[in-house]
């Protein structure tokens, strides 16, 4: 098993928790990993990015410049990373503030309405969790009960309270995902 | 040993330094490495220890000469500009011969530069920053789990030889999470701080100093330190190989490039191609003959920095011209990526240079 | 026999460099004097300049740290730091605290280090011959304003002690000479309450003396102490000025 992900959105969207979540997750099921962050000032209310390495081999190179899944939440970050996913990668964005889906033809592409359907949680803040839960039901890079198992090391104690939200939002991203591969298998997917 | 848990590069450094038995750190807020004084200001206080943010690098390392002075295990961490400023307290420590571990998470430079990764501060770490003849010992890690142990021995290191040591690491180094099992100290028979300035209670006094007025005498105090490098050259040169014994294109490269390199080495495999990775751990004392004996099979030797090459001149003091040693680099925050070392190689291949 | 004269104990018994006139050999013995009489040369680490004190390591027989140019202050809070119970002085001119060492001094006094500084201000660079130092008074010739020191170019003099006192880390600060019996009693009494107060953890402690530089004033002995008398006392009023400030409130 061997993936490189790009996870990418404004900051706020809870971009960096989704990379660690993935990358607690992939460290508990024995694989080795990396997570690597965009940081400094481009943090401080612009676009934000982490890049996750998930291999059973060594992780080489921490940095993802040939990403095999890019997870976009946003407009700015879709345009700069879609170039870079490999050829037969997997794009999932967030088509609820991304009309057009991504021009590439060689990719695998899923555009998730995440607002909306955090909406219907009643909670914004967990579009994140159904991006990621969408990102899961095709890649499988981990299983869902990790996930969950990881949250409780990444989040702090005063927010465990927010584990039961954000199981459902991960559930419904899966759903969506899981429904979409039942029906068209194989093909472009948006 | 303990389970693994998950950790930033810098958080890793501070909490290695804990593990060691650092109990004082003065330091200056710089990015990239600012979790470094932040994780100590949380932690000293737990562990009975000193952390104290400096009015800037300048202060923050002489407060550092002013607890090795007293015989203290102390760090201090920076960044490129930071590190710049501490070039004085630095000499000062060598010549003073005081143990010390201080940090680099070099970014880009020259002047204010930028906050991105970088390997361009080789030079100033291995070549003396500072004034004088004097050397540090320079450790590169390639991981977390290395800064983490690399960190450990830089403190024993430093008070085996009572020299400063530095660890060099990158933003990426110290901005990305992976996976650790805590370090622990090794139990060392360490020489007695019997030369500490500690009060001169039931003892001569003790005088720490680096000013020496009389030339004979400051040039034997440089033969004494060089003795001191010689023996420290050889017995503590580190490095790894991967995919060496049969190269016929051998990278050399430190720190992140490495990593990369040896993403690009397995591109290069998978295409039929000899190429092997050469990773200096020491980039002081610099593994020459390690370096000349691994390579002597090859046909040729490229370097990969995050410069636009200082390491490079090792290399060659280290093939010392019997093959030829290309150089491959991205400078001011740009990394090389993986394709990019491999058309490199490819290159070098086809035209048979 | 009674002893009514001695050399004080943190004193070594080697003779000094300092030129005639100078005051550094008189601050020295009434520091191990103070030294001596409180029972703290054991735990004492003593931090000497880069100036003419850089080899007051030398003289004291006590354990000592030599720093470099103005970073006195920094080296001496990583010591207290680590040995809380030690005693612990930096000996500064006015080049090395008020010039380049200026940041160190103001940020040491503000963390209220419990350290105590003996500030050595003979309004000249001593050690590098002449030229003008930060406490240069107006008019005054060296050899870096040898029309006299104009404050139009060169700036204004620093007065030390009266700066300091503003910030409310210090507990304790005072300007003396030793120009005559009288100012080397008081200017000891005032070394001992700095020590005591570094001693009693109350915080930041400086004294401030003027001192003299006959071979680059160009004047005799006595024409130098007559002059910190008659001049430099102008400029730089002797006394305390400790002004212990109240916390107004936390964040």
């Amino acid at each position: 098993m061997h993936e490189e992900a790009i996870f990418a959105g404004f900051g706020g969207q809870g971009i960096m928790l989704m990379g660690q979540l993935l990358t607690y997750a992939g460290m508990m099921e024995g694989a080795n990993v990396s997570w690597m962050p965009s940081y400094g000032p481009e943090m401080r209310g612009g676009t934000a990015n982490c890049q996750v390495v998930i291999s059973s081999k060594g992780v080489s190179s921490p940095l993802v410049t040939e990403p095999l899944s890019l997870v976009a939440l946003n407009k700015p970050s879709l345009h700069k990373f879609a170039p870079w996913v490999a050829r037969e990668g997997l794009i999932v964005y967030n088509s609820s503030l991304i009309e057009a889906p991504p021009e590439r033809r060689d990719v695998r592409i899923l555009g998730v309405p995440c607002n909306e359907v955090a909406n219907e949680l009643g909670d914004l803040r967990t579009a994140n969790m159904v991006a990621l839960g969408a990102y899961l039901a095709i890649t499988k890079v981990v299983s869902f009960e990790t996930v969950l198992d990881a949250m409780k090391m990444v989040l702090p104690e005063r927010r465990h309270n927010l584990i039961p939200l954000n199981r459902q939002a991960l559930s419904r991203g899966m759903e969506i995902a899981s429904l979409w591969h039942s029906q068209d298998p194989g093909r472009e997917i948006s | 040993m303990g389970e693994k848990v998950l950790m930033k590069g810098n958080e890793a450094i501070a909490e290695a330094a804990i593990l060691a038995g650092c109990r004082y750190f003065f330091g200056y807020p710089i990015t990239p490495q600012n979790e470094i004084p932040e994780y100590m200001s949380r932690r000293m206080p737990e562990v009975g220890g000193v952390f104290l943010q400096a009015e800037s690098e300048v202060a923050g390392s002489n407060m550092v000469y002013g607890a090795a002075c007293a015989g203290a295990r102390v760090m201090t961490t920076s960044s490129s500009p930071g590190i710049s400023l501490m070039q004085e307290a630095i000499s000062y420590m060598a010549g003073a011969e005081l143990p010390c571990v201080l940090v680099n998470i070099v970014r880009g430079g020259p002047g204010l530069g930028g906050i991105q990764g970088s390997q361009a501060d080789y030079f100033q770490a291995t070549k003396g920053g500072g004034h004088g003849d004097y050397k540090l010992i320079v450790l590169a890690p390639a991981s977390v789990q290395e800064l983490m142990d690399l960190t450990i021995t830089a403190f024993d290191l430093a008070d085996v030889y009572r020299n400063p040591v530095m660890i060099l690491g990158d933003a990426i180094l110290g901005q990305m999470m992976e996976p650790v099992i805590p370090g622990k100290r090794e139990d060392l028979d360490l020489p007695p701080k019997t030369w500490a300035t500690t009060g001169a209670k039931n003892r001569p006094k003790n005088v720490i100093t680096s000013l020496i007025l009389d030339p004979a005498k400051l040039e034997q105090h440089n033969l004494n330190l060089k003795e001191k490098y010689e023996k420290i050259a050889r017995n503590e040169v580190r490095y790894r190989t991967y995919m060496a014994e049969d190269s016929e294109t051998l990278i050399v490269a430190y720190g992140t490039c490495a990593r990369i390199a040896q993403a690009a080495i397995d591109m290069a495999r998978e295409r039929g191609l000899r190429v092997g990775l050469f990773r200096p751990i020491t980039l002081w004392p610099f593994p020459y003959d390690a370096l000349r004996q691994t390579a002597e099979d090859s046909l040729r030797v490229l370097t990969v920095e995050m410069s636009l090459g200082q390491m490079v001149e090792d290399v060659r003091l280290a093939i010392l011209g019997t093959k030829p040693v290309h150089f491959y680099g991205r400078t001011g925050g740009m990394t090389p990526t993986p394709r990019e070392i491999l058309n490199e190689i490819e290159r070098i291949v086809e035209e048979g240079i | 026999m009674r002893k009514v004269f001695g050399r004080p104990e943190a004193m070594a018994d080697v003779p000094m460099h300092y030129c005639p006139g100078c005051t550094h050999g008189i601050i020295h013995r009434l520091i191990a004097e103070v030294i001596d009489e409180l029972g703290v040369r054991e735990k004492t680490v003593g931090i000497s300049p880069v100036g003419c004190a850089v080899l007051a390591y030398d003289y004291f027989n006590c354990d000592f740290v030599e720093a470099s140019h103005g970073r006195a202050p920094a080296v001496a809070t990583g010591i207290k730091r680590t040995l809380p119970d030690s005693v612990v002085f930096c000996y500064q001119g006015d080049g090395d605290l008020a010039s380049i060492g200026m940041a160190e001094i103001v940020h040491a006094a503000t963390r209220g280090e419990k350290i105590t500084v003996i500030f050595v201000n003979n309004a000249v660079y001593g050690m590098t011959g002449g030229q003008m130092a930060p406490t240069t008074l107006p008019g005054q010739r060296t050899t870096t304003s040898p029309r006299g020191r104009d404050v139009e170019g060169a700036g204004h003099p620093i007065r030390v002690a009266e700066l300091l006192s503003t910030l409310s880390g210090v507990a304790y600060i005072s300007r003396v000479s030793v120009t005559g019996p009288t100012n080397v009693i008081k200017a000891k009494r005032a070394v001992r309450r700095a020590f005591e107060t570094q001693i009693e953890g109350k915080g930041f402690s400086l004294v401030e003396f003027l001192s003299t530089c006959p071979i680059n004033w160009g004047m005799s002995p006595l024409e130098a102490m007559k002059w910190v008398d008659e001049k430099m006392s102008l400029y730089y009023p002797l006394g305390d000025y400790t002004q212990v400030q109240e916390v107004a409130g936390n964040a």
